[in-house]
C-alpha cells in the first residue's frame, strides 16, 4: 500500500519536476518565460504523436523536448530579439500552445498509446520494497533526479553557470564584460523549452497513455509556482514537486476511500495548495528578495 | 544575418496606430500559409474564415453576440494592465460572477418581477468583483504574485461550477443532466430585431462600456492615476498615489466587469447554469486587450476582429471541413504578431548582413 502510494506521487510529481528545474534554468538567465503551459501541453502532444506513429514511447520523448524547444523558439523570438514584454508573450505562448496542440491532437483523440516501459535493473528491481521505487522507474523519472543534481552542479559549480547566473543578475555588467547576454538567454529559453515538453510527453507517454485537450490542467503553472517556492534552488524544486505529487494522490486516494466529500473539492487540493504555497513562500520576503536574479523579466538591448 | 534594434528617440505616433494593423495583416498571411499547406487555396480559406461569415445579416448578428463579452471583459483587464496588475483570471471570476448572479431564477424561482434581471447582472458583478479581489488582496497583503493566484482561482471556479450543476443546483426535472433549470421569463435577456439584426441589452451596455471607460481614462484623473500608476509606481506615490488601493481597483473592475459578461452570456445564449459557460473569453479577452492596444475604442475594433475569428473556426469546419481549432491558433498567432509589432513603435528594425554586422563591431 505504502509502496503503491510512493509510486504514485513519484508519477504525479515528475511532470511537474522537468518542467520546473527547466524554468529555474530560464529564470536564472533573467528570462520570465510564462508559457511553460503550452510549452508542456505541445511536449504532451507531440510525445502521443510521435510514440503512436512510430510506436516507440522514446522516440516520442524527444520529439515531446523538440515541440518544447521549437515553440520556446517563438518565445525567445519576440522577447530576446523584438524585446516584447515578457509576461505578454508568455501568456502568448500559452494560449498558442493550447490551441495548436488541440488542432495537432484532434486525429489522436481516443486512440490507445504505448505506455513507457519501466528501466528494471536486474537483481535490484526484485529487492522488497526500495526495489520497485528505487530501481523500477521509467527513464524520465531517473531523468528528473539527473537533471535536479545536474543543473544544480552547472550553476553553482562551472564557469558557464556563473555566465548564466551574472546575465540573469546583471545583463548590463554581463554585456559590458563581453558576454552575449542574447545568446545564453536564448539557450537557456531552449532549455526550459526541452525540460517541459520532457514533462509533458511524460504525462502523455507514461502518465496517461493518451491524449486529451488540455491535458497538462495547469501543471505549467504549478511548475511556474514551484520555482518560486523553490526559490530558485534546484533541489527545493524536487522537494516541492514531491509535495504536489502528494498532494494530488492524496486526492485521488480521498476520492477512493470515498470520504463522502465532492471529488470538485478534492480536484481543487492541487490548485489551493499552489495558492497557500505561495501566499507562505511570499511572506518570507528575504530568502527569496535574496536569491530572484536582479534582471527577471526585464528586456535587454544591446547598445551598438 | 542579423536584426538590430535602433531605439527610436520618441514613440512612434505612425506605428502606435498602424502596429496592430501589421499584425492582423501577417496573421492573415500566416492563415493563408495554414490554408495552402492543408491543401486549400489560401485566397478561398482566407475569404471563408475572416470575411464570408460577415456576409450576412445573422453572420453580423453572431458577431456582435461574440465580441460583446470579449469587448466587456478586455475593458476590465486593459485597466489592470494599464496599472501593472496582471489579472489572467477572468475567466475564474466570470463563472463566479454568473454563479452569484444566477442565485435569484435558481434559488427563488418564485421571485418573478422586472426587478429580477437588474439585480442579477449586480450580484454578478459584485460577484466577480469580489472573487477578483482575492489575487489582489493576495498581492498587497503578503507580494504573492498575481499571475499565479488569479490563474489558479480559474481552475478552483470551473470546479466549483461544475459541482453546482451536479449537485446542489442540478435541475430535478433535468433527466439527470448537469444543468440548472430553466431561467424565467424576468431573468434572461431578450433581443430585439434591429434593422434585420437581432440584439439584446449586452450590446449597448458594450458600447456605453466604451464610451465611458474612453473619457475616464482620457480626461479624468483617476485615467490619470491609473497610467501614472502603471508606468512608474514610485513617481505615482509621489504624487499621492497610492498602489495598493489601485491594485484592488483594477482588479474589482475587471472582476465585476467579467461577471457581468459572463452573466449576460448565461441570461442571453443559454437561459439556465451547465458545466460549460464560456469558449474561453476570459482568456481570449486578453487578446484583445492587448491588440486594442489597451485603449477602449482599439478593444471595440480588436473584439470584433477576434470575434469574427471564432465564427470563421464555425465556418472552415462546415465549408472546407476543416478543424474549428484553427482558430484558436489564429489567436495565439495574432498575439505574438501584436507584440512583436509593438516593437516598431519603439524601435526601427534593421536587418544587418553578415560583412556589416562584423564592421560594426570591429
Amino acid at each position: 500500500m505504502l509502496e503503491a502510494i510512493i509510486l504514485t506521487i513519484i508519477t504525479a510529481a515528475t511532470p511537474l519536476l522537468l518542467a520546473a528545474t527547466g524554468e529555474l534554468v530560464v529564470e536564472k538567465s533573467g528570462v520570465l518565460n510564462l508559457g511553460v503551459e503550452g510549452m508542456m501541453v505541445m511536449g504532451a502532444v507531440a510525445g502521443f504523436a510521435v510514440t503512436v506513429s512510430t510506436g516507440s514511447p522514446l522516440l516520442g520523448i524527444v520529439g515531446g523536448a523538440f515541440a518544447g524547444v521549437l515553440v520556446s523558439l517563438l518565445f525567445a523570438f519576440v522577447t530576446l530579439t523584438l524585446v516584447a514584454n515578457q509576461v505578454a508573450s508568455g501568456l502568448a505562448l500559452t494560449l498558442f500552445g493550447l490551441g495548436l496542440s488541440g488542432l495537432i491532437g484532434e486525429s489522436f483523440v481516443g486512440q490507445p498509446g504505448i505506455k513507457l516501459a519501466s528501466l528494471d535493473i536486474p537483481g535490484l528491481t526484485t529487492l522488497p520494497f526500495v526495489g520497485k521505487v528505487l530501481f523500477g522507474q521509467d527513464i524520465l523519472v531517473y531523468l528528473s533526479f539527473a537533471a535536479v543534481l545536474a543543473v544544480s552542479w552547472f550553476l553553482n559549480r562551472t564557469r558557464a553557470g556563473l555566465i548564466l547566473r551574472a546575465v540573469g543578475d546583471n545583463h548590463t555588467s554581463a554585456h559590458a564584460l563581453g558576454y552575449s547576454v542574447i545568446g545564453v538567454r536564448y539557450l537557456a529559453v531552449m532549455f526550459g523549452g526541452a525540460m517541459a515538453g520532457l514533462g509533458g510527453a511524460y504525462l502523455s507517454v507514461a502518465y496517461t497513455p493518451l491524449w486529451v485537450e488540455n491535458m497538462t490542467a495547469g501543471r505549467g503553472w504549478i511548475a511556474l509556482a514551484l520555482v518560486v517556492f523553490a526559490s530558485w534552488i534546484p533541489w527545493r524544486a524536487a522537494v516541492g514537486a514531491y509535495l504536489f505529487g502528494a498532494v494530488t494522490v492524496l486526492q485521488f486516494h480521498a476520492q477512493a476511500f470515498g470520504l463522502g466529500f465532492p471529488s470538485q473539492f478534492l480536484a481543487m487540493l492541487p490548485y489551493l495548495a499552489t495558492i497557500i504555497v505561495l501566499v507562505a513562500i511570499s511572506g518570507n520576503r528575504r530568502a527569496t528578495l535574496f536569491n530572484t536574479p536582479s534582471s527577471l523579466g526585464k528586456s535587454f538591448v544591446p547598445d551598438r | 544575418m542579423r536584426l538590430e534594434l535602433v531605439k527610436r528617440s520618441e514613440k512612434s505616433r505612425v506605428m502606435s496606430v498602424l502596429s496592430p494593423v501589421v499584425a492582423v495583416a501577417l496573421t492573415v498571411v500566416f492563415a493563408g500559409i495554414v490554408f495552402a499547406a492543408q491543401g486549400h487555396n489560401p485566397f478561398t480559406g482566407i475569404w471563408y474564415f475572416f470575411l464570408e461569415p460577415i456576409t450576412s445579416l445573422w453572420g453580423v448578428e453572431q458577431l456582435i453576440t461574440k465580441a460583446t463579452p470579449l469587448i466587456i471583459i478586455a475593458l476590465g483587464l486593459s485597466v489592470c494592465y494599464l496599472s501593472n496588475n496582471w489579472n489572467i483570471g477572468a475567466e475564474g471570476q466570470l463563472t463566479i460572477g454568473a454563479i452569484v448572479g444566477s442565485i435569484p431564477p435558481i434559488v427563488f424561482p418564485d421571485f418573478v418581477n422586472p426587478v429580477v434581471l437588474p439585480l442579477m447582472l449586480l450580484m454578478a458583478m459584485a460577484g466577480g468583483a469580489l472573487f477578483a479581489l482575492i489575487p489582489a488582496k493576495l498581492k498587497t497583503s503578503f507580494g504573492t504574485n498575481e499571475i499565479l493566484t488569479s490563474l489558479m482561482l480559474v481552475y478552483c471556479s470551473n470546479l466549483f461550477l461544475d459541482w453546482m450543476v451536479r449537485g446542489p443546483w442540478r435541475s430535478p426535472q433535468g433527466y439527470n443532466f448537469p444543468i440548472t433549470i430553466d431561467f424565467h421569463e424576468w431573468a434572461v435577456l431578450n433581443a430585439v430585431d434591429v434593422g434585420g439584426i437581432n440584439i439584446n441589452l449586452s450590446a449597448p451596455i458594450a458600447l456605453l462600456l466604451v464610451v465611458v471607460l474612453s473619457v475616464v481614462m482620457r480626461s479624468t484623473l483617476k485615467g490619470f492615476e491609473i497610467r501614472v500608476l502603471g508606468q512608474s509606481p514610485r513617481a505615482g506615490s509621489f504624487a499621492g498615489f497610492s498602489n495598493r488601493r489601485m491594485t484592488a481597483f483594477a482588479f474589482a473592475l475587471s472582476g465585476a466587469l467579467a461577471g457581468l459578461a459572463g452573466m449576460m452570456v448565461v441570461m442571453s445564449e443559454i437561459g439556465k447554469l451547465q458545466p460549460v459557460i464560456s469558449p474561453g473569453y476570459g482568456f481570449t479577452a486578453i487578446i484583445v486587450a492587448f491588440l486594442g492596444r489597451l485603449n477602449p475604442v482599439g478593444i471595440l475594433i480588436a473584439g470584433l476582429v477576434i470575434a469574427s475569428s471564432y465564427l470563421g473556426g464555425e465556418a472552415i469546419q462546415t465549408s472546407l471541413q476543416m478543424s474549428s481549432k484553427l482558430a484558436t491558433v489564429i489567436q495565439g498567432v495574432l498575439l505574438f504578431f501584436v507584440l512583436a509589432a509593438d516593437t516598431l513603435i519603439l524601435y526601427k528594425v534593421r536587418l544587418v548582413t553578415g560583412r556589416e554586422g562584423e564592421r560594426a563591431h570591429a
